[in-house]
């Protein structure tokens, strides 16, 4: 059991995609001025790479290996259309929210990068425990993003507002909020990360993965040097 | 003129006002990945603005003329995505048969592109808009240009600022971020106007 663990643990925290292998930038960035948003994001994403990393663990001897980005590209679209036909049928509040971002999973560069780096290469249940654990590194990341961004920005924890207790002379920092928030947060979280990853003689990495070249590489593999 | 104003509005709020970027947050992994030296930025933005002009031609033209009367416009995601992965394909090939130079120069970037968000994030807002053929082109491009610009005015900066004394745990991607944060800053002042 502790083999299935390992690369569950692993996405989680070890190798966290958004703040350690820096990957999948454009939906950390986009849908995480509330913590609630981030939340959901992170959930339609785990699900989403859960099961693909699942079909393509089950198909990899028989995806010829020259056209299996293509495969992997048209596995991976058939799940998000599902994700957001479910999303639009029993939340609509969540798609509305949303809205562009979640067809946008199909580009997500973490879903690819593992299919490509773990999937392509590993058993079903392994697969399985990697995508979940990727998954929820993920949408822990989002949440905590949402998190710091909704308090500094608009004084409210999950949608909850506090600013009635705050005394008047404090005024919530909207910048927070708004687009240049996201860029500021997560670089201060990623610098943090690094910090205790220096203290404890762990590699850090300080480019986006392979120049941001997702499907081509093992880009997802923290191993992988940028050009 | 009125038109003309129309169009010219259009490329400007699609290239300026909601820059691609640094409001948007599309095709981020691109910006922040190749955006070290103005050449490759320069290259890296100029095969965008290719690719996006004319899959939002051919994503709307699909879409229209195909999607719709076949009441299959749930599949929008899945056709858009192949649509671009085999034009990125097609371009390479074209080009590489057509002019050597363009395609030691843009060669490298394309495969890079059918994973930027920014190509599909345009043909699925222009459905979305109901825009028609026109103005989906003409929303492509700004927003390309949109990129070219953010993409070239952070490589500058960071060529600049690639050997400034900063922090350790700040070097590197927190530094990228940073930047665009500031730049991010700037741009909204074009919505202000």
């Amino acid at each position: 059991m502790k083999k299935y663990w390992q690369p569950f643990f692993d996405g989680l925290i070890k190798n966290n995609p958004t703040f350690v292998l820096l990957l999948g930038m454009c939906p950390t960035l986009a849908v995480t001025s509330n913590a609630v948003n981030g939340f959901s994001m992170g959930l339609s994403t785990t699900a989403v790479l859960l099961v693909s990393n699942v079909v393509i663990s089950l198909l990899r001897k028989i995806i010829p290996d020259g056209v299996r980005i293509p495969c992997y590209i048209v596995i991976v679209a058939s799940l998000v259309s599902m994700v957001q036909l479910l999303l639009q049928a029993y939340v609509p509040s969540v798609y509305e929210t949303l809205g562009i971002y979640i067809p946008l999973i199909v580009v997500n560069c973490i879903i690819l990068g593992r299919a490509e780096a773990f999937a392509n290469r590993n058993t079903v249940g392994l697969s399985f425990f990697d995508g979940l654990g990727m998954g929820l590194g993920f949408t822990a990341a989002l949440t905590v993003i949402g998190l710091v961004r909704e308090f500094i920005g608009a004084f409210s924890v999950f949608g909850i507002s506090f600013a009635e207790a705050m005394p008047d002379w404090i005024q919530p920092v909207a910048l927070f909020v708004m687009a240049p928030g996201a860029f500021l947060t997560l670089a201060f979280l990623i610098a943090a990360f690094n910090k205790i990853r220096t203290k404890k003689n762990l590699p850090v990495k300080r480019e986006v993965s392979c120049n941001g070249h997702c499907a081509d590489c093992p880009s997802a593999s923290p191993d992988c040097k940028p050009q | 003129m009125d038109t003309f104003m129309t169009l010219f509005l259009v490329v400007v709020t699609s290239a300026l006002v909601n820059n691609v970027v640094l409001s948007q947050f599309l095709g981020l992994c691109p910006f922040l990945g190749v955006s070290k030296q103005i050449k490759t930025a320069s290259g890296m933005g100029v095969a965008v603005i290719l690719v996006i002009t004319v899959s939002s031609a051919l994503c709307s033209l699909l879409y229209d003329l195909l999607l719709v009367p076949l009441g299959l416009t749930y599949l929008n995601t899945i056709v858009f995505i192949l649509v671009i992965a085999a034009l990125v394909q097609m371009t390479e090939m074209v080009i590489k048969k057509f002019s050597q130079p363009l395609y030691e120069s843009l060669g490298v970037f394309l495969p890079l592109i059918t994973t930027n968000c920014a190509v599909l994030g345009v043909a699925l807002t222009n459905v979305q808009n109901g825009n028609d053929l026109g103005t989906s082109v003409l929303t492509g491009f700004g927003t390309a240009l949109g990129f070219f610009i953010a993409i070239v005015l952070m490589s500058g900066i960071r060529e600049k600022t690639a050997h400034n004394d900063v922090p350790k745990a700040f070097q590197g991607m927190p530094q990228a971020l940073l930047t665009a944060c500031l730049m991010s800053i700037a741009f909204y002042g074009f919505k202000v106007l």
